[in-house]
């Protein structure tokens, strides 16, 4: 078929006589065409609307997590054993002046048997070298030579100020990474693509190295290794996640002591401390401040330089205990003033908006506006902010007019195929180059379809889990919408009473389809949104609200007993089982009658010495959807 | 709505309120599928999305609609976004009046039949790729790519278009408030 239609299409007409058919098929283009650019947005919302809804449980659960690290440092520092987490809690073994911190690994055997990498101090090139390709193939390294490199990293760290200062040149470009959360394959990425560190090649690391992925170590291991061979052109930022508290949930320590079954414990303990000793920003050139977070109204760059970062184990506001305050002047710990100092720099999130507000969703940091921006960098006579800290679809993000620049490491964040990763490499004309990568063939165009469907898929199980853990909530507040108990609702009202009562802010009238049944009359069939879930083994004989709560707070109660379980032997009498729940409910307000806790204790399988496994007992309260559970 | 029809001034009264209850329900679901966009949080989205967020709210523009739609929703001088306040009046207009409807399923499998000249039911990749990027309202090269990888049944090499259309109509039903 000859066409000889121009390119700008709708101009049939002066080819009308000549080929009738043209018209046809032209008409017939334009309707595909429009149907298919309608399908193509549909998608393209549906991906937004997923990466929105992680994005915003993820919030959520940062500013619970605030709310309950007086509950975590309570349950460490009281519990059970009072010795060795205790003390480093309080900061009592690291004194200024005379530092008589020790770390100790020489009494541990390395047994012939060990076929995984070795470490000889000091560190050179070739060791790392070997060192990444014996992770690269998932090798574990020895808990001795992690606990000596940990020895030395404190060594170093402890002599680098609070704010690093760094020079760049035509000859020497340097390289700044955001986030990487425990995905490994980003920073072997980075480094097969952008070269090793080396004095040449220097590099900054913007904090969350740990959490969320799974080789969080691994990942310290290779910065710590690059730290010891390049301490002058190898920099690290702490992040808000280097943070014993947020470890606990975000996955760090569960790697740690699964990876570590004898010593996970000890690193864990020393990390705290070396968390700690993380410098808080970098300068480069003079003109460009790089943080983990951002700023704030009152971020001030001298006190910052100044305040004793290593007191500050952990940003969460913890109670203060009865022997801390006795310690107290021995050991003072920063002032409330020195803390929001850095916990601003580690927490906050750029906006539009001017001026500086507290930074609701997240519950710690603040929202700076493009003025706050403008301001700090007058004042400093800096050109802009480079900050990681947030997920970007595409690795990187630029606001406040060019000036604050976001840089995220970790691709495939929430799923496969979620979102790109970046790095940045500067000159000293301290322009940015962006990088884009993706670990994986996940940028295969053809999967885009599919892609999607998944990344949707992945982020309504999170929602449904989340309406789940809220169900009585949920059902109260619909049952007052519908007077006149048709199980019926309007989507106005549906739409308002999920977005109170779950706390986030998303399009429900889009995802409604996606999660309840409605009328042809337009009517929302409320409890249809808890039809397809249920927990992993059904409780219908335990009060719904214990229930929900221990859903909801499945992966806390799995750490804090990770780390009470001394023995490792999983197991808790009921007993113990009674005394953690009874401080686990007061914390968190809720009633529950001696007597429910012990059914629900007795629901669970007991073994023959009356202890409960207690793990077990957790996985019976992962939230599964039906088909799912069926399935296995 | 029924209940209403007794009286004259009563049921007009009450076709109002009713009325309003719709606006302000088109408006909502405007808003949220504007704010998906709206990154900043400040009710304003680049105006390249504007398209996206129009077809998903159910609407079937043409690129030359889609054009005079953003005519109106620009700035005067034009500043590369768009803002809620000026989008939200002209979007709800376009949905009480439901304009650019939804494309039924047989209209469009009539369009796949009249570019499938030999009635085989199916269209090769070559013809699918002259007519769609060089006739009409031609794809990028984008969406040309991203057409195929859906489309295409890579043993043939041709869009069997019977099939496509029955996979791609399956979940998207999204009704506008009654």
């Amino acid at each position: 078929m000859e066409c000889t239609i121009s390119t700008m299409g709708c101009n049939a007409s002066a080819h009308y006589s000549k080929h009738k058919y043209n018209e046809t098929a032209i008409k017939a283009t334009v309707l595909i065409q429009r149907w298919y650019r309608c399908k193509r947005a549909q998608l393209e919302v549906r991906r937004r609307y997923s990466l929105t809804i992680f994005q915003s449980i993820e919030y959520a659960d940062e500013q619970e997590q605030t709310q309950l690290s007086n509950f975590f440092t309570f349950m460490l520092e009281h519990c059970v054993h009072r010795g060795e987490v205790a003390r480093t809690s309080t900061g009592s073994d690291v004194s200024p002046g005379t530092d008589s911190y020790v770390i100790k690994y020489e009494k541990i055997d390395v047994p012939d048997s060990y076929r995984g990498p070795r470490l000889s101090f000091p560190l050179d090139i070739s060791h790392a070298k070997t060192l990444l390709n014996a992770l690269k193939d998932r090798q574990l390294l020895h808990a001795r030579y992690v606990l000596q490199l940990l020895c030395e990293t404190r060594r170093v760290l402890k002599e680098k100020p609070n704010i690093t200062h760094v020079s760049v040149s035509y000859f020497k470009e340097i390289t700044i990474c955001g986030d990487l959360h425990g995905n490994l394959d980003d920073l072997l990425l980075v480094f097969h693509k952008n070269g090793l560190p080396s004095e040449n090649n220097p590099y900054v690391f913007n904090g969350d190295f740990v959490d969320r992925g799974k080789n969080s170590m691994e990942i310290l291991i290779i910065l710590f290794v690059f730290l010891l061979i390049y301490p002058n052109d190898f920099h690290l930022n702490r992040g808000n996640h280097e943070d014993y508290i947020l470890n606990m949930k975000y996955g760090f320590a569960k790697e740690v002591l699964k990876k570590y079954k004898d010593h996970g414990k000890t690193i864990l303990h020393h990390l705290q401390d070396i968390f700690s000793w993380l410098p808080l920003a970098t300068i480069v050139n003079n003109k460009v401040l790089i943080v983990h977070g951002g700023i704030s109204d009152t971020t001030d760059l001298d006190s910052l330089n100044l305040l004793e970062r290593n007191k500050l184990k952990t940003l969460m506001k913890t109670r203060k205990l009865e022997t801390d305050k006795k310690n107290q002047e021995e050991h003072s710990e920063l002032t409330e003033k020195e803390r929001k100092q850095v916990l601003d720099i580690l927490w906050s999130d750029p906006n539009k908006q001017h001026g500086c507000t507290p930074n609701q969703r997240r519950g710690g940091g603040c929202y700076f506006g493009p003025d706050t921006t403008d301001q700090l960098l007058k004042r400093y006579n800096l050109k802009m902010l480079i900050r990681s800290h947030e997920f970007k679809p595409d690795g990187y993000d630029l606001t406040h007019n060019g000036k604050v620049i976001t840089i995220f490491s970790a691709s495939n964040y929430y799923e496969a195929g979620s979102n790109r990763g970046a790095y940045i490499r500067m000159n000293p004309d301290l322009v940015p180059h962006f990088i884009q990568y993706q670990v994986c063939a996940c940028t295969d165009k053809k999967k885009n379809w599919e892609r999607v469907k998944t990344i949707e898929q992945s982020a309504l199980q999170n929602l449904q889990e989340r309406i789940f853990v809220h169900k009585r909530k949920l059902m109260d507040t619909f049952a007052k919408c519908d007077c006149k108990n048709t199980g019926r609702i309007s989507i106005s009202d549906w739409a308002a009473v999920m977005e109170s009562v779950l706390q986030l802010k998303l399009p429900w009238r889009m995802l409604r389809s996606r999660l309840v049944k409605t009328d042809p009359d337009g009517k929302v069939d409320y409890m249809s949104c808890f039809c397809y879930m249920d927990t992993a083994r059904p409780m219908h004989q335990v009060q719904p609200t214990l229930v929900e709560t221990l859903c909801k707070y499945r992966r806390d109660l799995q750490m804090i007993f990770n780390v009470l379980d001394e023995d490792r032997s999983g197991l808790i009498s009921p007993n113990e089982f009674r005394k953690m729940w009874k401080i686990f409910s007061s914390y968190l307000g809720i009633h529950s009658h001696d007597e429910a806790v012990d059914k629900l204790a007795q629901s669970i399988d007991f073994n023959k010495d009356g202890n409960i496994d207690f793990s077990e007992f957790l996985e019976a309260f992962h939230v599964v959807h039906q088909l799912e559970n069926k399935a296995a | 709505r029924q209940a209403c029809s007794a009286s004259g001034s009563a049921a007009r009264k009450c076709d109002l309120k009713a009325k309003d209850g719709v606006v302000a329900e088109i408006e909502k679901k405007i808003t949220e599928a504007f704010k998906v966009f709206d990154h900043e949080g400040n009710e304003t989205v680049d105006v390249r999305e504007i398209g996206s967020i129009v077809r998903s709210l159910g609407c079937f523009p043409t690129e030359a609609e889609l054009h005079e739609l953003l005519a109106k929703v620009e700035e005067e001088e034009p500043t590369g976004y768009v803002h809620l306040e000026k989008f939200l009046p002209v979007m709800t207009k376009v949905l009480l009046d439901r304009s650019y409807r939804p494309i039924p399923e047989d209209v469009l499998l009539h369009a796949f039949e009249a570019l499938d000249e030999n009635k085989s039911g199916y269209i090769t990749k070559e013809e699918l790729v002259k007519h769609m990027t060089e006739e009409g309202e031609p794809f990028t090269e984008e969406e040309m790519e991203e057409m195929l990888s859906s489309a295409l049944d890579p043993e043939t090499n041709a869009v069997h278009y019977r099939n496509y259309i029955s996979l791609m109509v399956v979940d998207e039903t999204d009704d506008l408030p009654q």
